[in-house]
């Protein structure tokens, strides 16, 4: 590879070359497992864009002849679960109903539990707080019933209520765990000054910790915004009917429709129900890995 | 905290009390309390609603005679067993090319990640759509000439299993490929430098060098990977729901069907706090060898 440009070139360390036999097996082979990684997505896309006689004749490979848009409006307004036929956007806007006060409650509380876990330890919190990162080892469906039962005690089982605040509890250990390893991370100096000043718990937190922390309230926006949207278990038992969200509907109309199936209009609604979570992850890059990363860090 | 003998100031440090209350309870009612319930009352006879009327280990008796549960534990076993080496090798290896100074690593990082963005249910959809035998992978096969190729993975029960560990690797060896990346990237360059100097092949480094100084990011992921698996419940319901038959049914699974839709309240408290002890077996000897030693390692590390 010799330039006439030599001089334009970027000085230091140069990329190995481009077509040594070395790099045309590297190349290949993530080429083939990124193949492998987009059939689904392609399969979607092309199976939402074909009208159902087509489907038929074809296989789930083969590229629309003739794009229609019709599933995409069948799946949104009118597709079936069970009795309804109101389309996947009502569970659409229930787990948005869902999504948003879960996401504030969750990062409100664990930001400031995480705060206090860093800079104001008192005895037994260290406990606490090893015994939290152990609970989220825990299946959900061994504390499922008893939950049942607190929930209906206190009224909010199969209401909006009750899902936020069971989402708010296990968003606890890994938004805690996230935020206590940023706030540790924060050069001390600066909170023994705000003491030293006399600012207390509240105004350190407010005016000194939330104003440097903003990335880290990305990371952990995005981990819930993902998680709680993705969620099918506690929406199915503790949303009740009337709130399931649209992961809940999406099964319902995929798996349980009576007579002919509309492929069509599953892949529509399946793209549909995924395109949330999608595009905060292709909007957020970096931060999405450090949320997942978050995960894998020990405390 | 200098003074040994502090006298008992519960209201000392009051903020940072008040702003764990949500912690606390969380631990002390969620964690604790309602697994302690489970675990009692997975004792008694309760059927549709709980009752104190211990019948010592004849639930667990009945649960392990009943074939539904033995099934979901054969296939448990399955699919961690085949998850957990094929994620762990595929995502080693695909960290292992993307760490070779490649172009587009961004590209191909989110490629492999994206299916990590997505739920369980689109997951399970979208790979019963690919391998439904009328259209899927089957016919696309017929399709280029080969009218007698057979894949009744979803159709045939002994082989259900095996499409839920297909769809669960796609959507989670890109997170274990991200771990391991990240694993690499803290490995000093030095080594690489010496295991060059001396001459060793690049396999041969990754074998005998990299991958024994990366055992704690291999056994972290081990750990998160596993507690993941043992819930696997959501990507059996959207894929196979339990089918054909009993054939694809997954301990989570029968928690949920016994306690929310047959009214066996006894039987889905055994069989989760079965889940639980599973988990423990996984989880405290990774939390003796981690965490034990870590405050002597702070001198020796290093």
């Amino acid at each position: 590879m010799s330039s006439s440009l030599s001089s334009a070139e970027p000085r230091g360390g140069r990329p190995k070359r481009f077509l040594s036999p070395t790099s045309i097996m590297i190349y290949s082979a993530l080429l083939v497992a990124a193949i492998y990684y987009l059939i689904p997505l392609y399969v979607m896309v092309m199976t939402s864009l074909k009208g159902m006689p087509e489907i038929r004749l074809g296989n789930v490979f083969s590229p629309p002849v003739e794009v229609t848009f019709q599933p995409w409006a069948t799946a949104w307004n009118s597709a079936c679960t069970g009795l309804y036929c109101e389309g996947i956007k009502v569970g659409f806007f229930n787990s948005m109903k869902i999504l948003v006060p879960s996401v504030i409650f969750s990062i409100i509380i664990a930001s400031v539990n995480g705060y206090a876990l860093s800079n104001w330890r008192f005895k037994g919190s260290e406990l606490f707080f090893t015994a939290l990162i152990f609970g989220a080892f825990i299946p959900y469906q061994v504390m499922l019933y008893p939950l049942v039962i607190i929930t209906r005690q206190l009224g909010i089982f199969g209401t909006l209520t009750g899902v936020i605040v069971i989402h708010t509890i296990f968003g606890m250990p890994i938004l805690t765990l996230l935020f206590r390893n940023y706030f540790v991370s924060l050069p001390p100096e600066l909170f023994k000054a705000a003491r030293v000043d006399g600012a207390g718990f509240w105004r350190i937190f407010l005016q000194i910790m939330l104003p440097m922390s903003l990335p880290i309230f990305v990371v952990a926006v995005i981990l819930q915004v993902t998680g709680i949207w993705n969620d099918f278990l506690f929406g199915v038992i503790f949303a009740g009917t009337k709130n399931f969200p649209m992961t809940v509907q999406l099964n319902n109309i995929v798996n349980s429709t009576q007579g002919v199936k509309e492929y069509n209009v599953n892949m529509a609604a399946t793209i549909l129900t995924g395109a949330v979570p999608l595009l905060v992850y292709f909007f957020s890059g970096k931060y999405f890995v450090r949320g997942i990363a978050a995960g894998a860090v020990k405390g | 905290m200098a003074g040994s003998r502090r006298p008992f100031t519960p209201l000392r440090n009051l903020n940072a009390k008040i702003a764990a209350v949500p912690m606390i309870l969380t631990v002390l009612v969620v964690f604790i309390g309602c697994t302690l319930w489970t675990v009692v009352y997975s004792f008694t006879s309760s059927r549709s609603l709980p009752t104190l009327d211990f019948v010592g280990m004849d639930q667990y008796v009945r649960l392990f005679r009943t074939s539904r549960w033995t099934v979901s534990l054969k296939n448990l076993a399955i699919f961690g067993v085949l998850s957990l080496s094929f994620s762990l090798v595929l995502g080693f290896i695909l960290a292992a090319l993307m760490d070779q100074k490649i172009r587009f690593e961004n590209t191909f990082r989110t490629i492999f990640l994206y299916p990590h963005a997505l739920s369980f249910i689109v997951t399970g959809l979208v790979w019963q759509w690919i391998l439904t035998p009328a259209y899927g992978v089957q016919k696309v096969v017929r399709d280029l000439g080969f009218e007698t190729f057979n894949f009744p993975i979803l159709t045939d029960g002994r082989f259900t299993i095996y499409a839920i560990v297909i769809a669960g690797l796609w959507q989670g060896t890109g997170l274990v490929m991200a771990l391991m990346l990240a694993g690499l990237r803290n490995i000093d360059d030095e080594i690489w430098k010496a295991a060059r100097v001396d001459g060793i092949p690049a396999w041969k480094t990754y074998l005998f060098i990299i991958i024994p100084m990366m055992r704690p990011v291999f056994i972290t992921t081990l750990v998160i990977i596993s507690a993941t698996i043992v819930k696997v419940y959501d990507l059996v319901v959207a894929l196979t729901n339990g089918g054909p038959g009993i054939s694809s049914e997954v301990p989570a699974k029968y928690v949920y069907d016994l306690m929310f839709s047959r009214g066996n309240l006894g039987q889905g408290l055994a069989a989760s706090t079965i889940m639980l002890t599973t988990v423990l077996i996984i989880l405290v000897p990774w939390a003796l060898l981690e965490f034990r030693p870590r405050y002597r390692k702070g001198e020796a590390s290093k």
